[in-house]
């Protein structure tokens, strides 16, 4: 890489500044994520502590088997993208963008079963400040409240999470390579960090009845 | 784990470590698939007071087998990132334990 020769190392050394700065700042951005969803968690946990049993009747209406599925067809995009950066560590960029199309795929199933789950939920009378929503309990107000802000924050992730998975999929192979890898490494940070929120949702909206 | 990614090299802490190979996702993967599985059929029994506790102490591992493996943590040698998440977690926990004081002793 060096144009004369003199400093061998000196671009390398450039270069892995530069990436792992890009590393550090993928980190910090993912612990403001974890403070934004604690923030709602901890709302969960007061409120839930608070209307005990309309959380559980809440929970009731939820459906375990599109939760219990989602959350695999999560981890194994989880599984995907991670295949896809040491696909493209071990310098095949076909492997990688194949895993990276499948992570895609993984998140559009999760986003498609999501979307009947709430459409199942609307076709019921049951969104945000609908009137049998407001006839029902406060405490079940609440959990339905939380659980569609929950949940749609976190689908809105995954939304941003394929769309980078996108660009970065258009340039695997010409800005993205072995050498480079930081886009995709981060991208896939991120989707791990979506799959980490997903496994603490998961259980807390579906699993309590 | 075949790439030698300069492992060695008078510890320079910069450069990426070992990460694991296919076959350890895999194993990740499937721990995950079990624990997902585990705690679905807890729900199910009925464990009462406990159930929110074994389905919470579960999601913890799985989060924590994310973060070490799929998230690379373990190999992670620069401290920076590895304080990060240990830091922003203790974060939440005062959050949360000053938000229930508030509520339990009002």
């Amino acid at each position: 890489m060096s144009a004369d020769g003199t400093h061998p190392r000196a671009d390398l050394e450039a270069d892995d500044f530069q990436a792992a700065r890009g590393k550090v700042g993928m980190w910090l951005f993912i612990c403001t994520e974890v403070l934004l969803f604690g923030g709602l968690f901890l709302l969960y946990s007061v409120y839930r502590f608070k209307h005990h049993v309309d959380f559980h009747a809440g929970s009731m209406d939820l459906s375990r088997v599109a939760g219990t599925l989602n959350t695999i067809v999560l981890i194994t995009s989880s599984l995907t993208a991670a295949l896809a950066v040491h696909s493209l560590r071990e310098g095949s960029i076909v492997q990688a963008k194949r895993f990276v199309a499948a992570t895609i795929l993984f998140g559009l199933t999760f986003l498609t079963v999501k979307g009947f789950e709430w459409g199942t939920k609307f076709e019921h009378g049951l969104y945000p400040n609908s009137p049998v929503l407001l006839g029902m309990p406060k405490g079940q107000i609440l959990f339905f409240g939380l659980y569609f802000t929950m949940t749609g924050l976190h689908a809105l992730h995954v939304i941003v999470g394929m769309s980078i998975f996108g660009y970065t999929l258009r340039h695997l192979g010409s800005t993205v390579t072995a050498a480079k890898p930081v886009l995709l490494e981060n991208v896939t940070l991120f989707w791990h960090l979506v799959d980490v929120i997903w496994i603490f949702l998961f259980p807390l909206f579906y699993l309590i009845s | 784990m075949e790439n030698d990614n300069s492992v060695s090299e008078g510890g320079d802490v910069r450069r990426p470590g070992p990460v694991p190979g296919y076959r350890s996702y895999l194993t990740v993967w499937g721990a995950l698939v079990l624990l997902t599985g585990l705690t679905v059929t807890m729900a199910s029994l009925d464990l009462g007071a406990l159930a929110i506790a074994a389905v919470l102490a579960i999601a913890a591992i799985k989060s924590t087998l994310v973060l070490f493996y799929f998230m690379h943590l373990r190999y992670e040698r620069r401290l920076l990132i590895k304080l990060l998440m240990p830091i922003v977690l203790a974060t939440l926990a005062i959050f949360i334990g000053l938000t229930y004081t508030d509520i339990l002793y009002r």
